[in-house]
């Protein structure tokens, strides 16, 4: 440790150098550790724990909690929390699928745009990004109020009742979801379509490949690098949403997040809440598991 | 392939005017004329004058103004510490990694995952101490801990980009470290730092998940509000309200485009 080593152009000994590391590291990670890392870990030990009768934590370690989200209640068995996690997967399916359709003719027409005008539009995918998801969820309200011709035309077609709204319904959900989750998608996309060597396309044109097989053999594998990133901004913040199912579905379409946000708020269950949390930190990670194993040696964030 | 391009764009548009549409609806009946339904009533601005009337409003308009520019101002000194922390040390290479898994934690985990762990923490760190209770302080400590995360991160990528070569010619001329952190490091880095900053404020102001599981009564801010309200009724007051938002997100986005394209392109 009391080495002498000389450090971008200083001699000093390792001890001296790592104790200056430190100071500099020390504050932000003290910080990380005890308000991310150790949180973390106690909500994995509050997951074991019991509820009393007033909401109260009870230190008494099982695993009903786990039971409970399986569905085995003291009334049998029952598919209700399985149905509301399974859901939330293939509502951020769903929602990641149809961005990246619609997030390709997006980008080639931003991209083909000439560049004076081409930072306009990509700012008009930027803004979205980052404007506020409840005002981006309720916005959905006045488009599918019954007002307006979109309920008309559903009510027309005796989807819906006349006089009622679009909202709350899992139709209203899927919109809101896509809106909110496009732009993720779309930006670190458009970073890979900006680079996209044109050069391959037009040889794959001149071979009389169809366009199908352009996309996938010219396009696609340059693009895989920005589309990955966007797979992953948009598939696992989708799969904790609770903005969106809480507004546009209501009771009538509940997702992972709503269940959470009822135990910490409403029932005050914090240990079930923190077994949900656990359940959808597992799902998380098994699926960006899942996701590098099928495209390997594939650089992620 | 005429016929693919006019697809590509019918496409492309379709999906800005989806975008789109559910904004500039908010907007259009912001200064609509009448308090009920849907149907255009004429043009006021006089929703937006209610809103200066509304003493919640603006009372939750200042709570979001003083948790962001007080959660951005501890992140962006903690961030761009740890970042030079972090790069500029010969950490051993496993150490390295963990510190590298932690600073991933907050970006790849759901929020609401990192928000219910803050609410268990905090329940128990009232027994220590009151400062903990629900409110403004417990949620710029839960917005400082994702915020430190995305500033380290951006800090760090400029960290790499400027290179060491400076700082080593500086020390060759014996600077001292202060002399270096201050003269050398730090304005190489400014760029790094207002965007990490800008970053960082920007997440703060659009954040709801983090807030409105940590809030108190007191500490309720413009997204809270918003949310609270609209799930009673949707007044055009709310409508005028998150226009303005609207509005600031433009200008805060426009200026962070400006400054970070500038900087990037040399």
């Amino acid at each position: 440790m009391n080495r002498l080593i000389i450090w971008y152009g200083e001699l000093l000994t390792q001890k001296k150098l790592i104790k200056r590391g430190a100071l500099f590291l020390g504050p932000g990670m003290l910080w990380l550790l005890i308000f991310l890392v150790l949180p973390g870990l106690i909500l994995v030990l509050v997951s074991f724990a019991g509820r009393g009768a007033y909401g109260e934590m009870v230190w008494e370690y099982s695993f009903d909690n786990y039971k409970r989200l399986m569905g085995y209640g003291i009334f049998g068995w029952t598919p209700d929390y399985l149905v509301i996690l399974l859901r939330s997967v293939w509502v951020a399916l769903v929602t990641t699928g149809l961005s990246v359709v619609l997030s390709y003719p997006l980008c080639f027409f931003i991209a083909r745009k000439p560049e004076r005008t081409r930072y306009v539009w990509l700012m008009m995918v930027i803004i979205p990004f980052w404007t506020n998801m409840v005002i981006r969820t309720y916005s959905w309200f006045l488009i599918l109020a019954p007002e307006l011709p979109f309920a008309k035309l559903a009510a027309y077609f005796k989807i819906i009742s006349p006089g009622m709204a679009l909202y709350p319904s899992a139709f209203a959900v899927y919109l809101g979801m896509v809106s909110m989750f496009l732009p993720f998608v779309a930006l670190p996309l458009f970073s890979s379509i900006e680079r996209l060597d044109w050069t391959l396309v037009e040889a794959a044109q001149d071979l009389y490949s169809s366009n199908l097989r352009i996309f996938m053999h010219a396009i696609l594998p340059q693009t895989l690098p920005g589309l990955s990133v966007g797979i992953i901004l948009s598939f696992v913040p989708a799969m904790g949403m609770f903005v969106v199912p809480d507004l546009l579905g209501g009771a009538k379409y509940m997702l992972v997040g709503n269940l959470i946000q009822q135990q910490f708020g409403t029932s005050r269950d914090w240990a079930f809440g923190a077994a949900i949390s656990m359940g959808l930190m597992i799902l998380t990670m098994f699926s960006l598991y899942l996701y590098r194993r099928k495209n390997k040696g594939m650089e992620l964030l | 392939m005429r016929k693919l391009n006019l697809a590509v764009n019918t496409m492309a548009l379709g999906t800005m005017a989806f975008l789109y549409l559910p904004l500039i609806a908010v907007a259009f009946f912001s200064v609509n004329n009448t308090k009920y339904g849907l149907a255009w009533k004429g043009f006021t601005l006089n929703w937006y004058l209610q809103l200066f009337q509304n003493e919640v409003i603006l009372q939750a308009a200042w709570n979001t103004l003083i948790l962001a520019v007080v959660s951005t101002s501890i992140s962006t000194v903690l961030g761009t510490a740890l970042a030079i922390g972090m790069d500029r040390f010969p950490w051993p290479k496993k150490m390295n990694t963990v510190f590298d898994l932690v600073l991933h934690l907050p970006v790849i985990i759901p929020d609401i995952i990192l928000a219910a762990a803050l609410v268990v923490a905090f329940g128990f760190l009232r027994g220590i101490s009151s400062f903990f209770e629900p409110g403004l302080f417990s949620m710029i400590v839960g917005h400082i801990t994702f915020q430190v995360a995305f500033v380290a991160l951006v800090v760090r990528s400029r960290l790499v980009s400027i290179g060491k070569d400076v700082e080593e010619a500086a020390r060759d001329l014996y600077a001292t470290t202060p002399y270096l952190l201050w003269n050398v490091t730090l304005p190489l880095l400014m760029p790094g730092i207002v965007a990490g900053a800008m970053l960082a404020f920007t997440l703060s102001l659009d954040d709801f998940v983090i807030s409105f599981f940590t809030a108190g009564p007191d500490s309720v801010t413009l997204p809270l509000y918003i949310f609270a309200a609209v799930r009673r009724v949707v007044t055009p007051q709310i409508h005028a309200l998150s226009t303005l938002v609207l509005l600031a997100t433009i200008l805060l986005v426009g200026v962070m485009e400006r400054f970070t394209r500038k900087k990037n392109t040399p």
